[in-house]
């Protein structure tokens, strides 16, 4: 608890006492009720204060307002106890939820707490010296010690270590990183020392982006949360009106219409029940709680919603729409099958192109040295000749070694069949006869089933494929995924027509995922209903121009992001219902007579703690 | 120009109402107020002079909730 909550409640206990003691001593008339000011003032000064302050400033209809006029009205009609209850109650409820608040909201600060308070650089004696991350400039060496968080992006100079990237991506499995690889502020270092030098400055850096997204996250609030803003702007004001009505019309109408008896004070206090129910805390609370525990519950699992309006839009998806390439497959090309002329070679064969391609930096050639998983020796092989959109020749081993597609073959007089196998097909040709071919294909991610499976399973009606690849693979892939349609050898902006065609497909009322990893794709990701990027470490592009960011690039994450966006909506909605239907019975029964202080008293603050336990449901995440 | 501020607030709707306030106030372009961050972020208008649009963002905000603080020095 603060300090301001722990005053509270030290006021909720005296003031209590007071009333406890109060209602055991045999008081009459008017020394009662100065006895019972005490008590009152104790626990409801601040918000007489805060009331009078409202009117003050013009901005009269709030909840203090309510419970001012409610309180100060039952004292002046003689019921002192049932006054000081009521703003003893909305105190209790008060502190309650602001307890609830504030350790939901200390707990989801707490899981994105990744902000780095300094860097370590090598002081003049060789010591480590803390500085501001700010200072540090690209290209600068930090140091980073066991148990303290990468400050800035940038590349392993010196030691090994694991890395924690369980704040940034929902990961709890550490990853290993050496020497040369590139790491990505957040990150806690778990075991040793790591030299680093630094490839940008801290305010570009993943951290400081990933602090702006989720610190900007309120910008963009959900239409049922800007429905509570406007409804409590109409609703306090209405609700005040009618009360004024309730204590004047109907005694007026049966004095001099019906010429019958009637009390007023009578008519009055039903009016301050009236005006004690219809506070519309419960809605006004627990509503932007619920939507800020939905999207703390995401980025507690590495996925961050960029506003609640995207929390909305998630929770009724009825079509996702895929890219392919790096999104439902890795995006790395592997070596998938190695076809020797001669069985028995493909060691051999795989070496041949393994070695005559170790110079080249081209993502077919680094496959083949990593399906190899043996460094070349530069010694054995010489005279290597790129030749651009064709492939290499090289000596290797002292054999003349030609590796590259079909052209290059061509360009030495063999003609290689066509296999018909997906995937882009590597030739080899030793010393002017052909030797083989090895096929590279992209890989399908083992997630990416199970991830179109829980799709189904979290409501989604349609599965789309887009893909700039060739109809037979992409057919493949579909089929292996179980995804409904696919679109295959798309242009860039084809995938945006695409996108476009499904967005008038689909049923209004609906939205539209569009699913990339932020290469090349950012007009599809801003055309789409709900842009997700994934994979989005370190890719700010991907960062920028989605709507929802999966850190790491687990396809079953958007899934999941629907299911917390569905719970978070249902949440909502039960909380309106909920707080909307006991209100209303309580008004009826208000206005009528038949219910009296104590009632409305639970109306409002009993009310107001289910919806915010009911709210404070959306932080936790079974799955 | 963008800026941050530490705020401080004690519920998620008096926060909405910050946010209310601080839209209104000349010089203030757009505001967005995170009650998990605590956090207030102010984009000004065009030439506005920060301090004096923030005493006035200040004063808006106390209006509405009387409680709230705003750290902008």
């Amino acid at each position: 608890m603060t300090k301001k909550q722990k005053r509270v409640l030290a006021r909720i206990l005296i003031s209590g006492i007071f009333v406890i003691v109060l209602a055991l001593l045999p008081l009459e008339g008017w020394i009662r009720g100065v006895l019972y000011l005490i008590p009152y003032l104790i626990i409801g000064w601040d918000i007489l204060r805060k009331a009078a302050l409202g009117v003050w400033h013009r901005e009269i209809f709030d909840e203090n307002f309510l419970m001012a006029v409610a309180t100060v009205g039952a004292f002046l009609l003689g019921e002192y106890a049932e006054g000081t209850a009521v703003m003893l109650f909305y105190q209790i409820g008060e502190l309650f939820q602001s307890c609830a608040v504030g350790k939901s909201r200390r707990s989801i600060a707490s899981l994105m707490d990744i902000r780095p308070d300094y860097a370590n650089i090598e002081g003049e004696d060789g010591s480590l010296v803390q500085v501001d991350p700010d200072e540090v400039p690209v290209g600068g060496v930090i140091w980073v010690r066991p148990g303290e968080k990468i400050p800035i992006d940038g590349q392993v100079k010196e030691g090994s270590s694991a890395l924690n990237t369980s704040a940034l991506t929902g990961e709890s499995l550490p990853r290993e990183i050496g020497p040369g690889d590139q790491v990505i502020s957040g990150c806690v270092n778990l075991s040793g020392l790591l030299k680093i030098e630094t490839t940008r400055e801290f305010g570009e850096s993943t951290v400081s982006k990933i602090l702006d997204l989720v610190e900007n996250s309120s910008m963009k609030k959900a239409r049922t949360e800007k429905f509570i803003t406007k409804f409590a702007h109409y609703y306090t004001p209405a609700v005040c009106f009618a009360a004024l009505a309730l204590a004047l019309l109907p005694p007026l109408v049966i004095r001099f219409l019906l010429g019958g008896e009637c009390l007023w004070s009578d008519w009055i206090i039903r009016a301050l029940t009236f005006l004690v129910i219809s506070c519309p805390c419960a809605l006004v609370i627990s509503i932007p709680l619920s939507f800020f525990g939905g999207i703390g519950s995401a980025s507690s699992k590495g996925i961050l919603i960029k506003g609640s309006n995207y929390l909305e839009a998630l929770a009724k998806t009825s079509c996702v729409v895929f890219d392919k390439t790096g999104t439902l497959t890795k995006g790395v090309f592997q070596v998938t099958g190695i076809r020797p002329l001669r069985p028995g070679t493909e060691a051999e064969l795989l070496e041949y192109a393994a070695c005559a391609e170790s110079y080249s930096s081209h993502p077919i050639s680094r496959s083949l040295l990593a399906a190899w998983g043996k460094p070349a020796e530069e010694s054995r092989v010489r005279d290597v000749e790129e030749i651009g959109g064709h492939g290499v020749k090289a000596v290797v081993k002292d054999h003349q070694v030609a590796a590259g597609n079909t052209r290059l073959m061509e360009l030495l007089g063999i003609s290689p069949e066509d296999p018909g196998e997906d995937g882009t097909l590597v030739h080899v040709a030793i010393d002017g006869a052909y030797a083989g071919y090895i096929v590279i294909s992209d890989v399908v991610k083992e997630e990416a089933a199970p991830a179109l499976k829980a799709l189904g399973q979290a409501g989604v009606k349609k599965t789309v494929m887009l893909t700039g690849d060739a109809e037979n693979v992409a057919r493949r892939v579909a089929a292996q995924l179980g995804v409904d349609e696919v679109r295959a050898q798309l242009l860039p902006e084809d995938k945006v027509r695409e996108v476009e065609r499904l967005l008038q497909e689909k049923t209004p009322g609906r939205t539209l995922a569009f699913v990339g990893d932020g290469i090349n794709d950012a007009p599809v990701l801003s055309r789409a209903d709900i842009g997700i990027a994934m994979g989005a470490l370190g890719s700010d592009a991907a960062i920028e121009a989605a709507d929802v960011v999966l850190m790491d690039d687990d396809p079953r994450k958007i899934a999941v992001a629907m299911r917390i966006a569905r719970k978070c909506l249902r949440i909502v909605y039960e909380n309106i219902v909920l707080a909307l239907g006991v209100k209303a019975v309580c008004l009826v029964l208000g206005a009528l007579g038949l219910a009296g202080m104590w009632l409305a008293i639970f109306a409002d603050v009993g009310v107001m703690v289910l919806a915010v336990l009911n709210a404070v449901r959306c932080l936790y995440d079974r799955g | 120009m963008n800026k941050k501020y530490k705020i401080e607030v004690d519920c998620a709707a008096c926060a909405l109402k910050m946010e209310e306030a601080a839209r209104k106030v000349e010089g203030v372009a757009d505001a967005a107020v995170s009650f998990m961050a605590q956090k207030m972020t102010v984009s000004f208008a065009e030439g506005a002079d920060e301090k004096a649009v923030m005493k006035k963002v200040e004063k808006a905000c106390k209006k509405v909730e009387s409680d709230c603080e705003i750290y902008y020095n």
